[in-house]
């Protein structure tokens, strides 16, 4: 599945990196990284990433 | 198949629908607004600055076979007959999710009621008027109140903030950094007048308590909320604050106060559940008060937990498992990026990094205990306080 955040909106609220540890990441700078496709095994992890983005910025396409 | 009919269409309804339809169950979700579910915490911030767009501000969704009434609020509920009413029409249900949610709060003081900020079109018609020089005078400190004072702040307007708090934000952050934001807020060319309530509202302003008399071109009115439970009066539940659930989200009736049998509290005999900003359940994260917290990711915690609930009372089974949501909250004023885990106005501020007048982490101590913390530009430093805060409670269990 692939998997899109809107840097634009995206605050580095680093909500996503909760519920899915191995997609998204805070760097040493504090800021948003993350994969931008992944096996769909990860898929409930990636749709709660995106339920909990403050911002609403992840997008997912499975 | 059963059916479930959700009232409310805000993120915790969302939430709480889409739970239950991943478990096949048909929804029905009632909506006062016209509008699918959005989000609002941009109606103050990014949206009020930019333009407000309803566009941008829906929720995905995952399913497109959950049956949406919106336009009309929920007027009554039998629990007895499992009904819920929208003026004259009539939605039976075999679950029922409370997902009513808040509106804002006015003070009970005479004169012309200012406008306030809760929904797209509030959002709009307070865009419309501030433009560049325009004076805005906001009544309330809070949050909201302090968001809109940055947000008219940048796009060019002369701001005035009244509370009757003696600093902005006081109960969720404490009086240190209170002050502080207050000073940032000054800093940015915001004038303050608090430690005063309102004694009457006039179409340019208002008369405080003390007399002074403050104008604007613009009021608006930010001084919390009180939840929507009055659809509900009928069904001897507990609407003293919100809607009383246990940890699980399931709504619990008062014991009868009249001698009679059944004189101990417990669960209804319809299933129906609570989420989000209208629901006060006790969290053993923390002990086992029931509050109603009104931060923006416990829609989402409790929706989906309510929707297991109600998933599993409607199968015949009984609710199981453990629910300690971390509340947290975020905020957003000029340059300073407010977040916060657990529940800081339930501790005493400790300074533990940084200045308070700039960047720094605040920690809230109960009984020598980190209940909550508070972070300025610090939203990487405070991650692991998510997993921690309340940890000692959930290890002991």
């Amino acid at each position: 599945m692939k998997i899109y955040v809107d840097m634009d909106q995206c605050q580095h609220y680093g909500q996503c990196t909760f519920e899915a540890p191995t997609v998204f990441q805070l760097n040493d700078d504090g800021k948003l990284e993350y994969v931008g496709e992944v096996d769909a095994a990860l898929a409930e992890q990636v749709e709660a990433a995106a339920d909990v983005c403050p911002m609403q910025a992840i997008t997912v396409e499975a | 198949m059963p059916h479930a009919v959700v009232v409310g269409a805000g993120l915790g309804g969302l939430r709480a629908a889409e739970s239950l339809r991943g478990q096949g169950i048909d929804v029905t979700v009632i909506g006062d607004e016209v509008y699918l579910p959005y989000n609002r915490p941009p109606l103050s911030k990014e949206a009020l600055k930019g333009g407000v767009d309803v566009d941008g501000l829906y929720f995905r969704r995952k399913f497109d076979d959950i049956d949406w009434r919106l336009g009309a609020a929920a007027t009554g509920c039998s629990l007895a007959e499992r009904v819920v009413t929208v003026d004259d029409s009539a939605y039976t249900f075999d679950g029922l999710v409370i997902a009513s949610g808040i509106r804002p709060r006015h003070l009970p003081v005479p004169g012309i009621q200012p406008p306030v900020l809760r929904t797209v079109h509030d959002a709009r018609a307070l865009r419309d008027r501030l433009t560049p020089g325009t004076s805005l005078l906001v009544v309330g400190a809070g949050f909201i109140g302090c968001e809109v004072a940055a947000t008219a702040r940048q796009l060019g307007c002369e701001v005035t903030v009244t509370a009757y708090d003696s600093e902005p934000m006081l109960r969720p952050l404490g009086p240190e950094l209170g002050a502080a934001m207050k000073a940032h807020h000054e800093a940015h060319g915001v004038t303050f007048h608090l430690g005063q309530g309102v004694k009457e509202f006039h179409a340019d302003g208002v008369t405080l308590a003390d007399g002074t008399r403050l104008t604007a071109d613009v009021v608006i009115e930010a001084v919390g909320s009180v939840p929507n439970v009055e659809w509900l009066h009928g069904n001897d539940l507990d609407l003293v604050d919100g809607v009383l659930t246990d940890n699980l989200m399931r709504v619990v009736q008062p014991a009868k106060g009249d001698g009679s049998a059944g004189t101990t509290a417990g669960p209804t005999d319809v299933p129906v559940v609570a989420v989000g900003d209208v629901a006060r359940f006790p969290n053993p994260r923390f002990d086992d008060v029931p509050r109603r917290i009104e931060h923006w990711n416990l829609p989402t915690e409790t929706g989906k937990r309510a929707g297991q609930t109600l998933g599993a009372l409607l199968k015949g089974e009984e609710p199981t498992g453990d629910f300690r949501p971390m509340p947290a909250f975020w905020s957003d004023q000029y340059d300073f990026s407010l977040q916060s885990y657990g529940e800081p106005a339930l501790g005493t501020p400790t300074l533990v990094d940084g200045e308070w007048s700039g960047d720094c982490i605040v920690e809230y101590l109960r009984d020598g205990d980190v209940i909550g913390v508070v972070g300025v530009n610090r939203t990487k430093d405070l991650m692991h306080y998510r997993k921690e805060i309340g940890q000692e409670a959930v290890d002991s269990a």
